[in-house]
């Protein structure tokens, strides 16, 4: 478990040595972008209106306060489950060469393909930590996709130290969580043999 | 597309019981219940690994941050949906369906909450966190008593709100229970935020075995089932989960679950119907109950005044 601090713009070589189970901590711009960006990008062939190249998206959606004068203020902020975007992500990553991928648990085959072929992470923020990662970005700079509503506009904000980001898959394809998955199934099994003796109670 | 809200009309007594319990979704917001917190501390002494100790600090941290800034701990609050158990005198019984929709309301302003509710079919966020069935409130009324208890739940999107249930038959046993939880357990439970509350209804039918999951979820972690059975099972269940070893986060560990609690009630004899719900560690459920004069206590939340 090594930790790293990353700043953006991200370059390959900065997150070619960087392994499933490492710790990073990020510093520069993150674009929160969920269910409805990833499918407008992908499916209704929108362009994003947010560059996100070597740069990171987080799959949330914030709780912002308008101060007006198109003024933000982050209030909480966490991970959303990213498997939800698994469906779009590959084709994501393609076309923004964005080059960390921030959510909730793990992701599957088709963001594996593209951490490989793209160079990119995901990784994951310990989710339901919200007020302290709201105090981790130092500024919301632009907001896009607003009809979206609040939780899936695009919010553009600038961090400082945002982490601990634990790294799910890696730039060789590795998965953690499909790891974890295999033990946890192999386990799961032991244990139903053991219970199933306990509730019979049907005679 | 426009939600339009009018805020109604209460009486004296309604309006005051909607300020009470918009300033009571406050706290919910960014206070975990007693019962939760408690467990949660045991949990972290457990868990020795630097990853997972590194998991349970930032939470530890982001509590404190919560009940400092007064903001919601985790930005997903939810769903907002309550489980009242209310007394035939009460006297707001016929006003509570409004109170609770205008308590959302205003909490959802004051607060702040997230805007949670999106008009299905028609595909746009109300902007007000309210919409066509949005707060839920699931009704009881199990006596002529003058009282209300009401369980306040912030049904989170990445953990209760995607529940399961389906109807087993009676071959299948309450082995197909213990399956068809530890299933849900190692796919979807990892990504729910464990450690998890595992709430787990048994009875008739997808609705009813449903309904008591959720109904599981409000009562305490270290709660027990009244029936001996459903007990042995909820033991077993919480051996079981903890021993798959999903630790804080689905990040491997040694405990999975908070607690694994069983509500049941009776079951046709051609059916086992079976439910689960799984309350994230983050479990915004409150709870607070009126006497007749809206004189309220918050058995979860000691030492909380509103």
């Amino acid at each position: 478990m090594k930790t790293y601090h990353l700043t953006t713009p991200i370059e390959d070589k900065d997150i070619e040595d960087i392994r499933i189970g490492d710790i990073v901590y990020l510093d520069g711009i993150m674009v929160t972008c969920r269910d409805v960006a990833h499918r407008r990008l992908v499916e209704e062939k929108r362009p994003l209106p947010v560059d996100v190249a070597n740069k990171a998206i987080l799959h949330a959606g914030p709780i912002v306060k308008d101060l007006g004068n198109d003024k933000y203020e982050m209030i909480a902020v966490g991970p959303t489950t990213s498997m939800r975007m698994e469906k779009f992500e590959e084709e994501f990553v393609k076309q923004t060469n964005v080059k960390l991928v921030i959510g909730k648990g793990g992701m599957g085959e088709g963001t594996q393909r593209a951490c490989k072929n793209s160079k990119a992470l995901h990784l994951v923020f310990p989710a339901g930590n919200a007020v302290f990662a709201a105090t981790k970005v130092e500024e919301i700079i632009d907001a896009q996709w607003k009809d979206l509503g609040m939780p899936e506009t695009l919010w553009v904000c600038k961090v400082h130290d945002f982490g601990p980001l634990i790294v799910s898959i890696d730039t060789k394809g590795d998965n953690l969580f499909e790891k974890n998955k295999i033990e946890f199934n192999k386990r799961k099994e032991e244990e139903i043999i053991k219970i199933n003796k306990e509730v019979r109670f049907i005679k | 597309m426009l939600y339009e809200y009018t805020e109604p009309i209460l009486s004296e007594q309604g309006s005051k019981m909607r300020d009470i319990m918009a300033d009571y979704i406050s706290v919910v917001s960014h206070r975990l219940p007693d019962d939760v917190a408690k467990k949660l501390k045991e949990l972290a002494k457990i868990e020795v690994d630097p990853l997972q100790q590194l998991v349970y600090d930032t939470m530890r941290e982001n509590q404190l941050l919560a009940e400092k800034m007064k903001r919601p701990s985790c930005q997903d609050t939810g769903a907002l949906q309550f489980f009242v158990r209310c007394g035939s005198h009460f006297p707001l019984l016929g006003e509570l369906n409004s109170i609770f929709k205008d308590a959302v309301y205003r909490a959802t302003k004051e607060a702040p909450l997230r805007h949670n509710a999106v008009q299905t079919f028609d595909e746009y966020n109300t902007g007000l966190n309210i919409g066509n069935g949005i707060p839920s409130v699931f009704l009881d009324v199990p006596d002529d008593s003058d009282k209300i208890e009401i369980y306040v739940y912030m049904a989170g999107g990445g953990c209760t709100l995607p529940g399961a249930a389906m109807v087993l038959m009676p071959g299948e046993g309450y082995e197909g229970v213990v399956r068809f939880v530890m299933d849900q357990m190692t796919s979807y439970g990892i990504n729910a935020c464990p450690p998890l509350l595992v709430g787990v209804g048994v009875a008739t039918s997808v609705e009813t075995a449903a309904m008591n999951s959720k109904l599981a979820l409000m009562r305490t972690v270290d709660s027990v089932s009244p029936n001996a059975n459903a007990a042995k099972m909820e033991h077993l269940l919480e051996d079981g989960i903890n021993n798959i070893g999903l630790g804080p986060q689905g990040f491997g560990g040694k405990k999975s679950v908070m607690g694994v609690n069983v509500v049941n009630t009776a079951r046709h004899p051609s059916t086992i119907g079976v439910g689960i719900s799984t309350g994230c560690w983050s479990h915004r459920r409150g709870k607070i109950d009126f006497d007749a004069e809206l004189n309220y206590e918050l058995p979860l939340n000691e030492g909380v005044e509103l």
